[in-house]
């Protein structure tokens, strides 16, 4: 992110002269948060946390969503955050309500979100002697996180608040976790607000080396098969607008990898979909064939790269991170550049211009070879041989139905991939998931955050009976709330992504991933029921006619949340795909079915041995 | 290959954790870790041995320099920089052997610190070569206990690792 994104929103003037007026710690909190300008925060109280809930209730600046666990508050703040750009706040208690907090902090830090995590701690003085509900939150969390603090007075509380925001919302986004002693909480200080955080350990880099971009620019230039590798740094850095023009002044294609979808517009000619085990064939072969790859915000994930040593090996790399540590962990770069996305690609941008004098590159030949690949092997999926509904044509519908204005925020699994196969995504921030840390349960809770991040916006959670099943508490919150979020059961009545596996390499042998949820099972719990129970409408869809007016009769209803449960053929799998372990060039654009590449052999059902994710 | 990396870092609660937890969990292994106050206050500095190769050295470096406690890395190579261990060694002596081992003390330029009637604590500080030398020359006549120090290095001439930290 820019770092202007961050510094601390100016505080209201006050005489300079004045003492600092006295304040609780949880007093201090409270007018800390509202001086970084944070109008909502979602959290569950405790016992450690009390004395801040008591200052919170009186609060008119800051909404507090009440969550029904933890680990929803988390991916709630990160839902918001990652539909918004803002930083997303999520508050726990000591002990379980803190480590119920650390999924969604593991998460929003292998997929850069800006988080704020406060929790509660025991009092400073029973520290260390296993005390009711103690547990060291911020040890739990030392990996997982950015950066962490530990507060046990409350004057320290102003400035550790104002360095946690501004850690997490500048350079590469991430979580940041600041842990609050009750003595903290209940004992008084002086509040000052700092003018400014000094970090000295802390400098993000944001405008790149002249050099660089220059050299960059040369490549880009003189390739014959460039292609833009574009990841969710471009979405975090608010980039995209920048790329397009980039994109459009250079011609070369551009892929969106599973964090970046809507970084560049779907319907944009130049975009050949997304990379990876379950990319299109032309964005992961157009890759693969490439002389150059420009990185821009992505870190070469063993998802996208397939196996890494056999990854594009024609291909020059320039890399653009704000992470110097991304750069060349994987894949090494030829032309290494640490800057924001978005600096970067406006340098890059006029350094092209310069360097070809306003001449695009004649790629004739290298989109020839594409648009080939493009006909031939459009994404697509075939009708279920069992007459059961079809999960991509469903989530297909949701998607036209719905439009690109909307925010779809997806869980864990085959319906994850579908989702961002099948909905066409025209803007940054409208694509929700957990991408990196695969966390089933994160959709209802992330699209109840998003929603109250944008609330004139329509918000899916596009879910598996799986994934939902973890984290469907929060539809109570989304009720009581008045935050009605619509979500869509994909009910394969499994853990489809791994019973896939289990189909794909182990035989057939399909070992505990039934969920009975779906057609002819006892349907254990039935989501309609269920979604009655909460207060939210729920509707069950079972064929083909029934599909559309659904999503029609969900878009129009907007007093309560909306369950709709899509009993679809759990035979259905996520094409293409590459399996694991194996080079890219052994796409399978369907089962058994390779496109035509050298003569290599079809990949070895046993390349993979470890497990996906779920749907 | 062995690596000696020079640490700046701010003196935070839980800041030898982060770094020790990072070497874990990257995979490297610390071969020697010695932490300690800088010249200014509230700054310390840590000297890690780190056994790895050019590219992981490189990526470990990059992975500390992101700890927001961590101010300045730099890694000393040996012909630039003084690198010293310290160690207290037991020695078993008797009557025949105690002339023995307090030559080897003298040769070594190391000390006695601590004398019994069948045991020697001896002192020496040095680079790596000598301290492992003088171990050797120890070892026939029993050592009882080694307590060491982990690696401590400077750099060479005038400069100072916090030269350039706070200028801007």
């Amino acid at each position: 992110m820019p770092p202007e994104a961050s510094p601390l929103p100016t505080a209201p003037a006050r005489a300079r002269s004045t003492t600092p007026e006295m304040l609780t710690g949880s007093g201090a909190i409270l007018r800390s948060l509202e001086k970084l300008g944070v109008t909502d925060v979602f959290g569950l109280p405790g016992g450690a946390i009390i004395p801040f809930y008591d200052e919170l209730m009186a609060s008119t600046a800051i909404r507090h969503i009440l969550v029904r666990h933890e680990q929803g508050a988390g991916h709630a703040a990160e839902g918001y955050a990652a539909a918004s750009g803002r930083v997303g706040v999520a508050i726990a208690t000591s002990g379980p309500g803190a480590t119920n907090l650390v999924t969604a902090i593991a998460d929003a830090y292998m997929d850069s979100v800006p988080l704020l995590a406060i929790t509660g701690q025991v009092f400073s003085t029973l520290m260390g002697t296993d005390a009711f509900q103690e547990a060291d939150i911020v040890g739990i969390t030392m990996p997982i996180t950015k950066h962490s603090f530990l507060v046990t007075r409350p004057e320290d509380i102003p400035e550790t608040l104002a360095a946690a925001y501004q850690i997490a919302s500048t350079g590469r986004p991430g979580p940041v976790l600041v842990d609050i002693t009750k003595d903290a909480q209940q004992n008084s200080a002086p509040f000052v607000w700092p003018e400014t955080v000094e970090l000295p350990g802390y400098r993000p880099i944001t405008k790149a080396h002249g050099k660089q971009i220059t050299a960059a620019a040369q490549l880009l230039a003189e390739s014959k098969r460039p292609v833009f590798y574009v990841g969710g740094g471009v979405i975090r850095a608010g980039a995209s607008a920048e790329l397009l023009r980039l994109a459009e002044a250079t011609g070369a294609p551009v892929v969106t990898t599973l964090m970046a979808r809507g970084a560049f517009p779907d319907s944009h000619p130049q975009h050949l979909g997304m990379p990876g085990m379950h990319g299109t064939v032309p964005a992961v072969l157009g890759l693969q064939e490439s002389d150059l790859i420009i990185a821009l915000g992505a870190r070469f994930d063993d998802r996208v790269t397939g196996k890494a040593e056999l990854f594009a090996p024609d291909a020059k790399v320039v890399h653009v991170d704000i992470d110097p540590a991304e750069i060349s962990k994987i894949r090494i770069a030829d032309v290494p550049i640490v800057g924001d996305a978005r600096e970067v690609v406006i340098d890059l941008t006029s350094a092209f211009a310069e360097v070809t004098s306003g001449q695009k590159p004649d790629l004739a030949a290298w989109w020839e070879r594409l648009e080939a690949l493009r006909a031939e092997f459009p994404l697509g999926f075939s009708e279920p041989e069992d007459g059961l509904l079809s999960p991509q044509k469903v989530i297909q519908r949701i998607g036209q139905l719905t439009g690109p204005e909307a925010v779809y925020a997806a869980g864990v699994g085959q319906h994850q991939m579908w989702a961002a196969q099948f909905i066409g995504y025209e803007r940054p921030h409208s694509w929700l998931n957990s991408g990196g840390a695969g966390t089933m349960g994160y959709s209802v809770p992330a699209a109840m955050g998003a929603k109250v991040s944008q609330p004139d916006r329509v918000v899916w959670a596009i879910d598996g009976d799986g994934c939902f099943q973890m984290t469907n508490q929060e539809l109570a919150t989304c009720v009581i709330n008045n935050i009605p979020i619509k979500v869509a059961i994909i009910n394969n009545s499994s853990l489809g992504m791994v019973r896939q596996w289990q189909t794909l390499f182990y035989e057939g042998r399909h070992s505990f991933t039934d969920l009975n949820t779906g057609h002819e099972t006892r349907m254990v719990p039935d989501f309609v029921k269920l979604a009655d129970a909460y207060g939210a409408l729920g509707i069950r869809v079972r064929t083909e006619d029934e599909i559309d007016p659904a999503i029609l009769l969900a878009l129009e209803t907007n007093d309560r949340p909306v369950v709709i449960d899509f009993v679809v053929s759990r035979d259905a799998m996520v094409w293409p795909m590459v399996a694991q372990g194996v080079s890219n060039s052994l796409i399978q654009y369907a089962k058994e079915l390779s496109p035509e590449w050298d003569d290599e052999a079809p990949p070895a059902p046993d390349a993979s041995r470890q497990q996906g994710g779920a749907a | 290959m062995s690596h000696v990396l020079s640490l700046l870092v701010e003196d935070k609660p839980g800041l030898l954790t982060r770094v020790a937890g990072l070497f874990a969990r990257r995979g490297f292994n610390i071969e020697s870790l010695a932490v300690g106050k800088s010249e200014i206050a509230g700054l310390s500095r840590i000297t890690v041995v780190v056994d790895v190769e050019e590219l992981p050295l490189e990526q470990v470096t990059k992975q500390l320099n992101k700890l927001i406690n961590v101010i300045k890395i730099v890694e000393l190579d040996y012909s630039q920089s003084v690198q010293r261990e310290h160690l207290l060694i037991k020695v078993r002596v008797d009557n025949v052997s105690r002339s023995q081992v307090l030559e080897a003390v003298t040769l070594f330029r190391a000390s006695v610190v601590d004398v019994s009637t069948d045991a020697l604590v001896i002192e020496v500080t040095g680079d790596t070569g000598k301290t492992t030398a003088l171990l050797r020359v120890l070892e026939p006549y029993g050592i009882k206990e080694i307590s060491q120090s982990g690696l401590l290095a400077i750099g060479r001439g005038a400069k100072s690792i916090t030269d350039r930290v706070f200028k801007n």
